[in-house]
């Protein structure tokens, strides 16, 4: 069929609206990405990962903050950790487990307008401390809990 | 990719008139490229989220940076300030291959 001048704006049109909206859905995730911090969640020691997510590796010992997590974990792949604060100004809470392949965890940036506290569930290779560093007006503090792992949750 | 949508729950604190508390749920796999296979020996590659982005009504109000370390099926628990009945809360996620999702839900 020969194609007409119609058609071929009809076609090309609708290509280019697709186009277009795959563009804009791509912005953010592609922003953010940048952002991620590569060699802190590579990092295969604690002063690495320490160094790497949050700048430093000294974080004084703090009493206000609280880490919530099981004494004993029977199923280390599953972990739920809390960690809450009542330290002002909060700007990231990461989550370390000195003893797993990559202490570093996960890392939480708040911003003002969210509480300091956050659930999440992690993986434990073994038995270890669970480490919270919290970073507040430029400052680092640290807390832990220990947590037994009966059963581990990296590698098979 | 994600088997599921994930699942989004927001809604205003007991005790309180202003704090939404939100749980969510992100249906992935979290390959932390540890993993060998046990059939065939092989190592599975790795496969985890990065990062996600929580929004309030459009504004960023929370950005998590996750590892492989982060469970399977991801739980996450925050709690938005100033919020209200009706508010959006929008969650957009990318992992290590460039996959994505946005989930929305609003506060009950």
């Amino acid at each position: 069929m020969k194609q007409t001048r119609r058609t071929f704006l009809r076609t090309t049109l609708a290509a280019s609206s697709v186009a277009i909206a795959v563009g804009a859905g791509l912005i953010t995730p592609r922003n953010v990405l940048a952002a991620w911090p590569k060699n802190a969640f590579d990092a295969k020691t604690m002063d690495e990962a320490m160094t790497g997510i949050a700048g430093s590796t000294t974080a004084a010992a703090s009493n206000d903050i609280t880490v919530e997590a099981p004494d004993i974990a029977e199923n280390g792949a599953v972990v739920s950790v809390t960690i809450k604060t009542t330290i002002a100004n909060v700007e990231q809470m990461s989550v370390l487990v000195p003893k797993n392949t990559n202490p570093l965890c996960a890392s939480y940036i708040l911003t003002g307008n969210v509480d300091s506290f956050v659930t999440c569930r992690i993986k434990m290779r073994e038995t270890s401390d669970v480490v919270a560093v919290i970073k507040a007006g430029g400052k680092l503090f640290s807390a832990k809990k220990p947590v037994k792992v009966t059963l581990g949750g990296c590698g098979g | 990719m994600a088997n599921k949508p994930m699942k989004i729950k927001a809604w205003i604190e007991e005790g309180t008139t202003n704090v939404a508390g939100v749980k969510v749920i992100v249906f992935h796999d979290m390959e932390s490229g540890l993993r060998k296979d046990k059939a065939t020996g092989q190592v599975v590659p790795a496969h985890y989220i990065t990062e996600v982005a929580c929004e309030h009504n459009g504004k960023n109000v929370m950005t998590c940076l996750w590892g492989p370390a982060v469970s399977k099926n991801p739980f996450l628990s925050f709690r938005v300030k100033n919020a209200k009945k009706g508010d959006t809360i929008k969650l957009s996620w990318v992992d290590n291959k460039g996959e994505k999702e946005i989930g929305e839900s609003t506060v009950e």
